[in-house]
């Protein structure tokens, strides 16, 4: 598959996917230690410029960026050197511009949203992650597992919004046969014809291709993935990648495909023809070194494949799971985690900031560090909303566009692939 | 009386204010702009005060991540350490009943209606007991305009709560609930003043300025005391050696240059007395007020975020700017924090004291210093005056009382020798 064109008839200058990574710094860093410790803000030297583009340098390197910041005017890939260097260092807004340069770079002050629907179709699983909050066991009290037509009837009620996409992800239940996935597909597309069928994680594939092995004969994911696609499927959502370390696996998830199976079952999908998007879920157990290791493999993968639309930085939320006890990421955080994607990943076109797990005032606000997208209006969102989550389950797609307009961009609805539908400046 | 449609739609036609949006992001660094910003970047990181043109230029010209690099740059030459303070403190509304009719205002009754309510002192001295109990430094007191509660009510009740708890400030009364009582009794302010300072009252609320233009304040508060009366009241609790915060609630009616104005008034009269403390904004919250119709919807998150940072670069005479967490949301609330903010506020008790018998664990303590800590900052308490009182504290605690706070002599512009021959409290 060719890789994806991040300026289509632009200035691709230092943005080729294939070029290779500069010679990788961090091999002569002494052993990385277990975390970078929280930076501590501090003032910037005084400096009498602002970060202009032609300034950018310089205000980055009173904030101990300059180096950094030379890459990134130029293009260059960063080193997860720099990325611990990002990550550590106290002057967030800076590390914002960096990013923010980049994103005005590839999208000016576009900014996507879509008008979605989430549906999950069902919440039994048996891969008892400890951040999930919502997963259950069948029989369990609030189990659920709605069978095709009832997912048709959730579609069907909402035919009179304009909706483009449907968002379909759920937990992996064994004893669900490999025709209930392919029924799913074809009950919302007889419900919803021109809909784009966005869904199956990475963790629901490898599950469907075992069904599909057992019950059908399809000896490989490429032959489930015609399947899928032939009943109906047009993208892969992102989630199910957590952090690819095994550590953390082990520590969290273990039950659950491993980094590199996930990877592999996205490469599958890649040359399947499909678009997907990539996940990362954010400060819970997980170091500083873990993160860029993830988003590193990411990169790698998409120099191979080109096939990740957008990499979407998800908060880790403690509300009733085993891992409660944790902390939640804050602000800042959510923040800086979107300019480390935007930054480390020069291969992937759009970064977004999720609003409903964010909340609206970081993903807002996000929109200056790095992100282009907030996601879009989601109809009945369960998985965070289990785990705390107190933003609305739903916005009217006015809101949406009034939000990215007071955040100083052009709010842009696109399709599920990226097609422009809709500016609000009205320009082509 | 015009009509609320008359008046909201802005009678002299200037209800461009909902057609109000930032300006595009990346416009800020192109051209003739990002030369404009650039100048006016350049005078406030060289610690030059920037001119109602220049803060108008920077509102509809700049984009958020400028404001917030300038904000910051303001925020950390006037608080070197990392160090983000609040104050743990109960608000306590006395009563709900007013006369004053602002149709923003989802909290007053009118007088004899049903839900009306004054809060008798056995209720308030409890309330203020817990406070004392959890550490707390001051009570909050505002209510309604409540046309019979005079100044001796008042004053009574801070002089009784003083002597029951003297760690407790009280820190009451709005501009416009002492002009208010000063109209009802028939004398000037400065009297109100006298007596209540005379029975303890350590600080002012900055409450009641909403949007000090008398425009805006016609349209959304037609009866309150007017934008001269607001400033010459808090001129006047300066000159009685209270120390007061300034604020502004916009988001409504206002336009772009009206929220200026408000900065520049607040501005000029801080050069003359130097007696805020602090400032805080916020902006109106339409959801469920009795004109809620009239009123355009709430502002995004990212509006309050640039009028706030503004407010840090505008206002170079003022020590403290304070986030709303109320209104935003803790999450806004840590983003201030690098938007020019230094600090948390109150942690307003009244909802969050847990009475459970020996739990002196609050929520909403816990909650302010988790936000502060991971932002990086050092969660401080201190008192009404901004004088660190926290056990972590190493140094000392200064201003530790009404009087080291006083500014009498000590503003900007009033010559020495008018100070001396003021002598004691006028």
């Amino acid at each position: 598959m060719k890789p994806i064109d991040l300026l289509p008839g632009g200035d691709a200058q230092g943005l080729d996917p294939r070029a290779p990574a500069p010679k990788a710094r961090h091999q002569r860093l002494a052993p990385p230690a277990p975390g970078v410790p929280l930076p501590t803000p501090r003032a910037l030297a005084p400096l009498g410029e602002l970060h202009t583009e032609a300034r950018l340098d310089r205000l980055a390197a009173r904030a101990g960026l300059g180096e950094i910041a030379r890459k990134v005017l130029a293009g260059t890939r960063l080193s997860l050197a720099d990325g611990r260097a990002l990550y550590a260092n106290p002057h967030l807004h800076v590390v914002g511009a960096l990013a923010n340069h980049v994103r005005e770079r590839l999208h000016g002050d576009v900014a996507y949203f879509n008008v979605n629907q989430h549906v999950n179709y069902t919440n039994h699983c048996n891969k008892f992650c400890s951040f999930c909050s919502f997963d259950r066991l069948p029989g369990q009290a609030g189990a659920f597992q709605l069978q095709p037509d009832e997912v048709a009837a959730k579609v069907t009620q909402l035919l009179h919004q304009p909706i483009t996409e449907i968002h379909m992800v759920a937990g992996v239940w064994p004893k669900i046969p490999y025709a209930y996935y392919l029924d799913l597909l074809r009950a919302v597309k007889r419900a919803r014809p021109a809909i784009h069928i966005k869904a199956f994680t990475m963790v629901e594939l490898d599950q469907i291709a075992k069904k599909g092995r057992e019950e059908a004969g399809r000896e490989t994911l490429a032959e489930v993935l015609a399947d899928l696609v032939a009943a109906g499927l047009g993208s892969c959502p992102g989630g199910g990648a957590e952090v690819f370390s095994d550590r953390v696996h082990g520590l969290g998830y273990s039950n659950k495909i491993s980094g590199s199976r996930w990877l592999e079952i996205a490469r599958e999908v890649h040359r399947a023809g499909l678009r997907s998007n990539c996940t990362l879920l954010h400060h819970h157990v997980e170091t500083v070194d873990e993160r860029l290791d993830h988003l590193d493999r990411l990169r790698q993968l998409q120099d191979e494949t080109g096939g990740f639309q957008t990499y979407i930085p998800l908060s880790f939320h403690p509300a009733n799971n085993e891992w409660s006890h944790l902390p939640a990421p804050t602000a800042v955080d959510e923040l800086r985690e979107i300019a480390l994607g935007r930054l480390m990943l020069d291969n992937i076109a759009h970064i977004k900031a999720y609003w409903i797990l964010m909340d609206v005032p970081v993903a807002q606000t996000a929109l200056s560090y790095g992100a282009d997208d907030v996601d879009g209006t989601v109809v009945e969102e369960r998985i965070y909303h289990d785990a705390g989550a107190t933003t609305p389950q739903e916005v009217q797609r006015a809101e949406l566009v009034r939000w990215i307009q007071d955040a100083g961009r052009i709010p842009v609805e696109r399709d599920t692939l990226y097609q422009v539908l809709w500016r609000a400046d009205g320009a082509g | 009386m015009q009509t609320h449609e008359g008046r909201l739609a802005g009678s002299d036609g200037s209800d461009g204010e909902a057609q109000w949006s930032a300006p595009r992001a990346s416009a800020a660094r192109r051209g003739e702009r990002a030369r404009d910003l650039e100048t006016i970047a350049d005078k406030v990181f060289c610690g030059g005060r920037i001119s109602p043109a220049e803060g108008l230029f920077l509102h509809d010209n700049a984009d958020l991540l400028t404001l917030g690099l300038l904000a910051d740059h303001v925020r950390w030459t006037k608080h070197p350490e990392p160090r983000v303070t609040y104050i743990v403190d109960r608000n306590i509304n006395p009563t709900n009943v007013c006369i004053t009719d602002c149709g923003f205002c989802a909290f007053y009754r009118r007088p004899k209606h049903a839900e009306s309510y004054v809060l008798t002192r056995e209720v308030i001295v409890e309330k203020v007991r817990e406070t004392a109990e959890l550490g707390g430094r001051q009570i909050l007191m505002q209510g309604g305009h409540h046309p019979y509660l005079k100044s001796d009510w008042w004053a009574d009740l801070i002089a009784d709560l003083a002597a029951r708890f003297p760690r407790v400030n009280a820190h009451a009364l709005s501009a416009p609930e002492l002009d208010h009582l000063a109209r009802i009794e028939k004398r000037p302010v400065e009297g109100v003043i006298a007596d209540l300072v005379q029975a303890g009252l350590g600080s002012v609320p900055g409450a009641g300025a909403e949007l000090l233009v008398e425009r805006v304040r016609r349209i959304i508060a037609p009866k309150k005391t007017s934008t001269d009366r607001w400033l010459d009241v808090h001129r006047k609790v300066h000159e009685a050696g209270l120390r007061s915060s300034a604020t502004m609630m916009f988001g409504h009616v206002e336009t772009a240059a009206e929220r200026i104005e408000h900065l520049e008034r607040v501005r000029a009269l801080q050069d003359q007395t130097g007696g805020f403390t602090a400032f805080a904004c916020w902006t109106m919250q339409p959801d469920g007020v009795p004109e809620q119709a009239l009123y355009p919807r709430k502002a995004t998150p990212d509006v309050y975020l640039r009028v706030q940072a503004l407010a840090r670069i505008y206002l170079d005479n003022v020590e403290n700017i304070q986030t709303s967490y109320v209104t935003q949301g803790m999450k806004m609330a840590q983003i201030t924090l690098r938007y020019g903010c230094n600090d948390f506020g109150g942690t307003m008790l009244e909802e969050n004291v847990v009475s459970a018998a020996g739990c002196k664990e609050l929520q909403s303590i816990g909650a302010i210093e988790n936000q502060i800590a991971a932002a990086g900052f050092e969660p401080r308490r201190r008192n009404s005056w901004y004088g660190i009182d926290d056990a972590r504290h190493t140094g000392p605690e200064f201003p530790a009382r009404r009087a080291d706070a006083a500014v009498r002599g000590r503003g900007a512009r009033i010559p020495a020798a008018d100070a001396a021959a003021n002598g004691a409290i006028r």
